[in-house]
């Protein structure tokens, strides 16, 4: 039978299936990090459990860590606390950890590729949503509660009831400043931030198999915004080439055999999916978010929407909450939105191609007077390489901070946040009511257009900036 | 885990979209290494005015609502992250069972670990429901004959039956996969075989 690249990982996977479906699923990588850890080592030790496979698991704190000077430490006692945990429970049950002064610390979702940890075909899981990141390697990577956190530490498998398939064909060309952040900015936008519910993407197309590896995998980590369980993309030469020599990726014979499985790691032509969707990516243009959901999308050529247009009084009143929460006007103009503050970093788009996106805009250019910006690398190692191109000093001297890895305002657990009101253009995943601090506002946007728009001190066409 | 087997309460109506794990318990509560605690938490900025005092136009800051063990709330409940801190404020402020027209993946499968059921309902009994919270009537959860009773109608609910046995009987996730360790033993030494490169031996 003819079966979809989802169904061959399922299928390669499944330790047990009951009767009603429910299955047993082997987890061949298990990320872990400081936020959604703690109860669950607390449970393994009231129950005098292990960790099954220390050698399957890779820890590191991210969240809560801070971007400035670390050599002071965490000022923030519950931080340090969660941090200091994570070190501890490693230490006690054998698991590897990327600690605060390691060079290789950094985002979870950043470290995993970097190291080889991610690689094709595996079940890869974290008690993180944006675990879908992964899946740009032709891996099921898929965000896990602290509950089953604890089940994978101890048993190296998951209950899991299998998921629908649903592939999103983009064919066509990008125009010139339109990024993967644009692609998946539309997808949400048009299939909303449930429209993936129970579902598993597959992202195909020739316009897909074009991107870089890291542009792929901005596309499949924000598939959780669009409500789906996993995105996924079929490996090709691109994720091979990348693979081969990182730290952790299979060695000498090992190598070989995995790039023959890796091969097979594709759709069937005649299989079917419960769902598809097509998408012209010469159509694309460059999105912005206005209001409070990720679904909330138009070009930065469009206007805001007015809520007197909408008939539908669920929508209606959504869009009345958001436009007050955000501040803005109806029917306002996107390049007339005022920002305080921009945001570049975040495992959607804190990896070096995004770095080199927003440098090449901002090289010889300032920031507007009153935006305050920073640029959080996604890692250690990403820092060291923009360092390694001369990147810092581009950022700097346009008048960004130039930060310590880790998640920082993408969530605003560390001391990164927006002051209430304050607005940001950001690059990273969620505009949700306070995620970035109580009371802030947020624009999601792509590298290159959070550089423009702090160029411009507006939202802004980043095509203008474009040689 | 705390049994579910049935719940009586008035229940607790909040009429928005897509509420975000965001929304249900911000960031700054994740920081701690328990589960419990969370409750006086829960919807913190819907909640509390940024002196830290009671908005008195939230539903869950009025009697009898503040006592509420059902919450009923608009479609794509629990979207966002993955932090099991949602169901724990839930559970740690009192609710155990909430009722939309669909949740998010992951935030569903996270009531079911600890003890809260998610009901789900078509849109048109949602709004039904939603008038027994407006007038303070009690209605009743039956998750062994998978229904609600409220005056003198009720509804029935589906409900996967491997997750309503767990919830039925408190069930411990672990231990019930570790009753199949053999069968773990055997998938990972075929595994050793077939991909050697997974275990890096």
């Amino acid at each position: 039978m003819s079966t979809t690249l989802y169904d061959k990982i399922w299928n390669d996977h499944l330790v047990d299936q009951q009767d009603d479906g429910t299955a047993l699923l082997f987890v061949d990588r298990h990320l872990v990090h400081e936020v959604t850890s703690p109860q669950a080592f607390e449970g393994l030790r009231n129950s005098n459990r292990k960790v099954r496979h220390p050698n399957l698991t890779l820890a590191v704190a991210d969240h809560n860590v801070p971007t400035t000077d670390r050599t002071k430490g965490i000022a923030d006692a519950e931080s340090k606390i969660q941090v200091d945990t994570l070190e501890a429970n490693c230490k006690e049950f054998g698991v590897q950890l990327f600690g605060m002064d390691d060079k290789r610390q950094g985002i979870v979702h950043i470290i995993g590729p970097e190291q080889g940890f991610t690689q094709p075909g595996t079940v890869i899981v974290c008690g993180d949503s944006h675990t879908a990141t992964h899946g740009a390697f032709g891996s099921l990577a898929f965000g896990i509660g602290t509950s089953e956190v604890e089940h994978v530490l101890a048993t190296q498998t998951l209950v899991q009831k299998k998921a629908k398939n649903f592939r999103i064909n983009v064919n066509g060309q990008l125009p010139l400043g339109v990024t993967s952040k644009d692609v998946i900015l539309q997808i949400i936008g048009k299939i909303g931030t449930a429209g993936g519910t129970g579902s598993v993407i597959e992202y195909a197309g020739d316009l897909i198999r074009s991107l870089s590896v890291e542009q792929r995998m901005t596309i499949c980590n924000m598939t959780i915004e669009g409500g789906a369980r996993a995105g996924l993309i079929a490996p090709d030469e691109k994720i091979f080439n990348y693979l081969k020599g990182k730290p952790m990726s299979p060695k000498g014979d090992n190598w070989e055999k995995a790039l023959n499985y890796w091969s097979t790691l594709r759709t069937d032509t005649d299989a079917s999916f419960d769902q598809e969707l097509n998408l012209n990516a010469d159509e694309i243009l460059p999105m912005i978010t206005w209001g409070t959901s990720p679904q909330d999308v138009i070009t930065i050529d469009d206007k805001v929407p007015n809520p007197q247009r909408e008939s539908d009084e669920d929508k209606k009143n959504s869009i009345e909450r958001a436009l007050k929460y955000m501040g803005l006007k109806p029917d306002m103009a996107a390049k007339d939105i005022k920002i305080d503050k921009v945001f570049i970093g975040s495992c959607t788009n804190g990896r070096i191609e995004d770095l080199r996106e927003a440098a090449k805009i901002l090289k010889d250019k300032k920031i507007s007077s009153h935006v305050n910006a920073m640029v959080v690398p996604g890692s250690g190692l990403v820092k060291e390489q923009a360092e390694q191109e001369g990147l810092d000093k581009i950022f700097v001297n346009s008048g960004f901070e130039w930060r310590e890895p880790g998640c920082s305002m993408c969530l605003a657990m560390n001391a990164d946040k927006l002051k209430p009101e304050e607005r940001c253009a950001s690059t990273s995943n969620r505009n949700f009511e306070g995620r970035q601090g109580r009371g802030g506002r947020t624009h999601l946007v792509s590298p290159g257009m959070a550089a423009a728009a702090a160029i411009s001190g507006s939202l802004d066409d980043v095509r203008k900036y474009q040689n | 885990m705390q049994k579910f087997n049935t719940l009586k309460s008035i229940p607790a109506y909040l009429p928005i979209v897509n509420i975000d794990t965001d929304m249900i318990i911000p960031k700054q509560f994740l920081k701690t290494i328990k589960r419990t605690g969370l409750g006086k938490n829960l919807f913190f900025e819907m909640r509390y005015d940024d002196q830290g005092k009671e908005i008195s136009g939230f539903v869950l800051n009025q009697s009898p609502y503040n006592d509420s063990k059902i919450l009923i709330a608009g479609k794509n409940f629990g979207c966002g992250s993955s932090r099991e801190h949602a169901p724990w404020a839930l559970l740690d402020f009192g609710i155990t069972c909430v009722i939309s027209s669909s949740y998010a993946d992951i935030f569903y499968s996270n009531c079911f670990k600890n003890g809260i059921l998610p009901i789900i309902l078509k849109e048109e009994k949602i709004k039904e429901l939603s008038e027994y919270a407006g007038r303070k009537e009690e209605i009743s959860v039956d998750l062994s004959d998978e229904k609600i009773v409220y005056g003198n109608n009720e509804i029935k609910f589906d409900v996967d039956p491997f997750k309503k046995k767990c919830l039925l009987e408190g069930l411990d996730d672990i231990a019930l996969s570790l009753k199949k360790s053999d069968k773990i033993e055997n998938f990972e030494i075929n595994l050793k075989n077939k991909k050697p490169w997974i275990f890096n031996d």
